[in-house]
């Protein structure tokens, strides 16, 4: 087993990066995302890494370049934040439409404005339709492993997707972590040397992007949805893989002391954590609380939190991000709508809490699952809360 | 004639929706775009080769004879051959008359 050494967690991510052995980088620098290329760029010029390392002048042209190495057949890399994945998203539809299987680590940060560098899943949710199988970290190692999964999935032939491994920005890319390593033989064992099934090559020259007439751009649409629901599968058995050969299992959902729980806690990301804490004190007062957090955030899991919800009488769903609808939180809405197919009627309750950067603490969470509690007790109607916000 | 493209299953669709095969531009039925087909009459004609040269989608073709005959598996029915044709040769006629 490799060897466990205090990292920022940024930099476990290029180091992961450096042990996929990618073919080319092209990235862009913007806080809180920038030490993981910045120490890529390091990597390179020390030659360390045999990569092609492309400083680009903007988040659109990092996309379209990752894109064009991608269709070349070059195990590609890049990562952002924020603004930068706003900047991405036209390209981002491209990239998953071709089935390029661009590997990208989003540092969650909040959206402007006003504008702000510090952390919430406004970029997430920015970026939840485009088509891309998305992962959720919740602390460094999982970091580290889910970028070394995301090319395991994203280049089996039976995905062909491009993938985002998100970690929240600071929270986690900031952190100094013990986080076990994985050595280089290690990591050959579980990814093999990507070879693109359809490639740009001037010896047999293809199309690729072509226009979609009337004809064909329904099917084109029905084959991308099918590959990403399909990928799910695949997902969890490279998970699998993972845990038989490193001793690290992950599934789609986690799920923290739900067993006879009554309240639960869903939630996204490393403040999963903060709340397992609050979850310890409350079960020692006698209170059944639990927590939900999918991993797997694209192709979402409604089996997997059908199956978590099933016997919970109130479900605080915790969203970092607010979409401004009127409805509440992104989230929020998923859960709904998978709980409406499954027949399931849990006091559900959406709660807006840690947007740009505000802490949520233990005490928030114990807040949280008192104000559910007695809004079900009470019967009121639940509408959607910012928690925390001044009055 | 080239055969017709697009109409297949999502099932049959290339990964990404490439095209494998280069050059394919010509099986692309352009004809079906048209309103209106251009006719030509052949006793006006002097081979100049005008509509052959002006066509933007190479519609025209050259017969043994030397004139030039309309593909209409490709003709878009735009009517340059008919503006161009130097002996106004060339009358445009609603599709289905």
């Amino acid at each position: 087993m490799g060897k466990r050494v205090g990292i920022e967690v940024s930099l476990a991510v290029s180091h992961a990066v450096m042990l996929a052995d990618v073919d080319v980088i092209a990235a862009y620098p913007i806080t809180p995302q920038t030490h993981i290329v910045e120490h890529l760029s390091e990597l390179v010029a020390d030659g360390l890494l045999d990569a092609e390392f492309i400083p680009v002048e903007s988040e659109h042209s990092a996309m379209s370049t990752s894109v064009g190495a991608s269709a070349a057949g070059a195990r590609t890399f890049t990562a952002t934040s924020s603004q930068g994945l706003a900047l991405m998203v036209e390209i981002m539809y491209i990239a998953s439409s071709l089935r390029l299987p661009i590997v990208m680590a989003v540092a969650n940060r909040a959206l402007s404005g006003p504008i702000s560098i510090w952390n919430d899943h406004g970029d997430m949710m920015l970026s939840r339709d485009t088509g891309w199988i998305q992962t959720v970290a919740e602390n460094g190692q999982e970091v580290f492993d889910l970028v070394l999964h995301a090319y395991r999935v994203a280049e089996d032939p039976r995905v062909m997707l491009p993938m985002i491994v998100n970690l929240d920005g600071f929270t986690l890319s900031h952190m100094i972590e013990p986080i076990e390593f994985l050595s280089q033989e290690e990591v050959n064992k579980y990814l093999r040397p990507y070879r693109a099934p359809i490639r740009m090559d001037p010896e047999n020259p293809i199309t690729m992007g072509p226009v979609g007439m009337p004809e064909v751009y329904t099917e084109a649409k029905k084959a991308q949805d099918e590959a990403l629901k399909n990928s799910k599968k695949v997902i969890i058995e490279a998970w699998k893989e993972f845990g038989d050969l490193f001793g690290r299992y992950y599934s789609p959902v986690e799920t923290y002391r739900m067993e006879d729980a009554e309240t639960a806690i869903l939630i996204l990301g490393s403040l999963a954590e903060t709340a397992m804490t609050a979850v310890d004190k409350m079960r020692d007062k006698g209170k059944k609380v639990g927590i939900i957090r999918p991993r797997l955030f694209r192709p979402f899991p409604a089996d997997e939190i059908v199956e978590a919800v099933k016997n919970v009488k109130n479900l605080a769903v915790i969203d970092r991000a607010v979409a401004l609808n009127g409805m509440g939180g992104p989230l929020s809405f998923e859960i709904r709508s998978v709980l409406y197919d499954a027949n399931l009627h849990p006091y559900l309750k959406n709660y807006i809490a840690g947007l740009g950067g505000r802490d949520v603490t233990v005490d928030d969470f114990s807040d949280i699952v008192s104000d559910i509690e007695s809004c079900a007790q009470k019967g009121v109607k639940p509408e959607y809360t910012i928690v925390n916000v001044r009055e | 004639m080239a055969k017709e493209t697009g109409i297949i299953s999502w099932k049959e669709l290339p990964l990404g929706c490439a095209i494998l095969e280069p050059g394919n531009a010509s099986e692309l039925r352009t004809g079906d775009w048209r309103s209106q087909h251009p006719v030509t009459d052949f006793d006006k004609c002097i081979q100049c080769g005008n509509c052959y040269i002006y066509c933007p989608d190479m519609a025209y073709v050259q017969n043994e004879e030397g004139f030039y005959e309309v593909d209409l598996y490709h003709c878009k029915g735009c009517g340059i051959c008919v503006r161009e044709c130097p002996k106004n040769a060339i009358k445009m006629v609603e599709e289905g008359h």
